[in-house]
């Protein structure tokens, strides 16, 4: 039992270590989202309506930050070390996504601290309910950071990724404009992107508008995609390589 | 303590590896020589499990590296050519996640640490952030990360790549001083003949195949004598040259003349009398295991 968990726990607090001895992380994280936040929010004179996207957005770009570090990690870093370990594999994925999730979730709180600004009070019970939810958000866009990065030999294919599949997927995501209003096949899109319904349970839960898709069914999708990605990150991660892996 | 068979590594139709097979007893330090690209990295790849054999069997410490991974790492310590340590962590946080790697704990993974900080003479550095510490101070961290487990075998890819002579004969008597106080079997792969020359035996490999093997001694044996190197204008005339009139059969490459022959210092003086203003200078040295290298191959290692 403590050969699986030890290592997962060792990888996760390696991260946070990581991330405290680097703070200025934080505000390259942080500080773009909130730029495009108030440049759009202001312009249209509605905060309250991009204030979800933009924190999926922060959340999405720690992940993605996090994630890409597995390229490089695995050539020239600890995940080398790990590769040659008797740690399970499944153990690695566990930690490193566990570890990454929690880096994106402690970004996403810090972003909370501008919801005032959207209009937004939040008791503090009501705290527990979005901080679940940002923490789902994060281990969801982690997970998909950790199958988009497993198979890359470099990060210019990230990038090339993060900007054709990502970034898009974010766009419509209900992040800059509702499902209700949206067109054609955007709207098809929309309703097949899982990020919809991470917004809506962002904004169900913050009480802002557009809460569409319904809370249950947004909890649920959004659930269901981070552990299929989880089972999926295990997967690939446990696969013999014939060709080299670092 | 390894045992290889007939191992052979394509990378779709690219061979890397082709029928290699040698076998490493318990204890001894033995050394993959051969130039980058001659199928060292593949190998060690996979000797150190990262990799699946195309063909072949290997096996560690009695286990298959291929049906069963986990038993042989539990058996092997890996030194990469390419740092693995986390540069924010400390030497000591670095090596406590090894340990943790291998289900160590507690007071046993301290005393570990402790013993190895020791060994490799790490202990006045273990609360330094690694990415403070010197070129030779990171490879003896990743000696020492690579020992915790107390593994049978140390596996060390061009461990003392990038580092200066005097780090490196540093190296080379922590890796001795293993073998001998520790009795653990290593193997190393260099592209380096100093270092080479300090295994108890080596196989050169050339384009994935095995070209000799056997102790650095008997290597340089087979060539009898000295070795001449000349430099000319034109190495294909006096190698002819040479044949013809001393009736021994030199090797020609770019620029230079490569003669193997007994009493190497009567030789030059005859040749140098022999071709007046062809030689443009003249060595002579006991034969090295490049020498061995370029005559089972006709390419340098370095």
């Amino acid at each position: 039992m403590s050969s699986f968990f030890l290592p997962a726990i060792t990888l996760w607090q390696r991260e946070l270590v990581r991330f405290w001895r680097q703070k200025s992380r934080v505000l390259g994280v942080v500080a773009s989202p909130l730029v495009f936040w108030l440049l759009i929010g202001y312009g249209s004179n509605d905060l309250a309506r991009f204030y979800s996207g933009a924190l999926v957005l922060t959340v999405m770009f720690s992940a993605i930050f996090s994630t890409i570090s597995i390229i490089e990690d695995r050539r020239e870093g600890f995940l080398l070390s790990m590769l040659v370990s008797p740690a399970p594999r499944t153990s690695m994925v566990l930690g490193k996504i566990a570890g990454s999730a929690t880096l994106a979730w402690i970004q996403g709180l810090i972003f909370l601290c501008f919801a005032p600004l959207a209009g937004v009070r939040v008791d503090l019970v009501e705290l527990i309910p979005i901080a679940a939810a940002i923490f789902l958000i994060s281990f969801t866009l982690t997970g998909l950071g950790f199958v988009i990065a497993w198979r890359m030999d470099s990060t210019s294919g990230f990038h090339a990724i993060m900007n054709l599949l990502l970034v898009p997927m974010w766009m419509v995501s209900g992040s800059l404009f509702p499902m209700a209003t949206a067109h054609g096949f955007v709207k098809w899109i929309m309703w097949v992107n899982p990020l919809t319904y991470s917004i809506s349970l962002l904004n169900f839960t913050l009480h802002l508008p557009n809460a569409t898709p319904g809370p249950m069914e947004s909890l649920i999708v959004t659930a269901a995609f981070g552990l299929v990605l989880l089972l999926l990150s295990g997967v690939m991660a446990a696969q013999k390589a014939t060709r080299s892996a670092a | 303590m390894i045992q290889v068979q007939n191992l052979t590594h394509r990378y779709g139709d690219r061979v890397a590896l082709s029928k290699v097979s040698f076998e490493v007893k318990k204890g001894e330090i033995f050394g993959l020589l051969g130039p980058n690209g001659g199928g060292k990295s593949t190998l060690f790849r996979i000797l150190s499990t990262m990799m699946v054999p195309t063909e072949g069997t290997v096996t560690l410490a009695g286990h298959d590296v291929v049906r069963a991974p986990a038993a042989v790492r539990r058996q092997v310590g890996v030194v990469f050519q390419t740092q693995s340590l986390d540069k924010a962590l400390t030497v000591e946080e670095n090596l406590r996640a090894q340990g943790h790697l291998h289900g160590l704990s507690g007071a046993l993974l301290t005393g570990r640490m402790q013993a190895a900080m020791e060994k490799l003479g790490l202990s006045d550095r273990r609360k330094d952030l690694v990415e403070t510490l010197s070129g030779g101070l990171r490879r003896r961290i990743e000696i020492a990360k690579a020992l915790l487990h107390k593994p049978q075998v140390l596996l060390m890819d061009e461990a003392s790549t990038g580092l200066d002579p005097a780090a490196r004969r540093d190296l080379s008597r922590h890796v001795e001083s293993l073998r001998s106080e520790e009795g653990v079997t290593i193997l190393l792969t260099s592209h380096i003949l100093e270092e080479a020359d300090r295994c108890d035996r080596l196989v050169l490999l050339h384009q994935g195949s095995i070209v000799a093997q056997g102790s650095p001694q008997e290597l340089r044996s087979r060539i009898g004598g000295d070795v001449v190197v000349l430099e000319t204008g034109d190495s294909a005339s006096l190698a002819a040259g040479i044949e013809q009139r001393f009736g021994i059969k030199p090797a020609a490459r770019d620029g230079q003349v490569r003669v193997e022959i007994p009493n190497g210092h009567r030789f030059i003086a005859e040749v140098v009398e022999a071709f007046p203003g062809a030689i443009q200078s003249v060595g002579l040295h006991k034969p090295t295991l490049e020498d061995v290298f370029v005559r089972e191959t006709g390419a340098s290692i370095e």
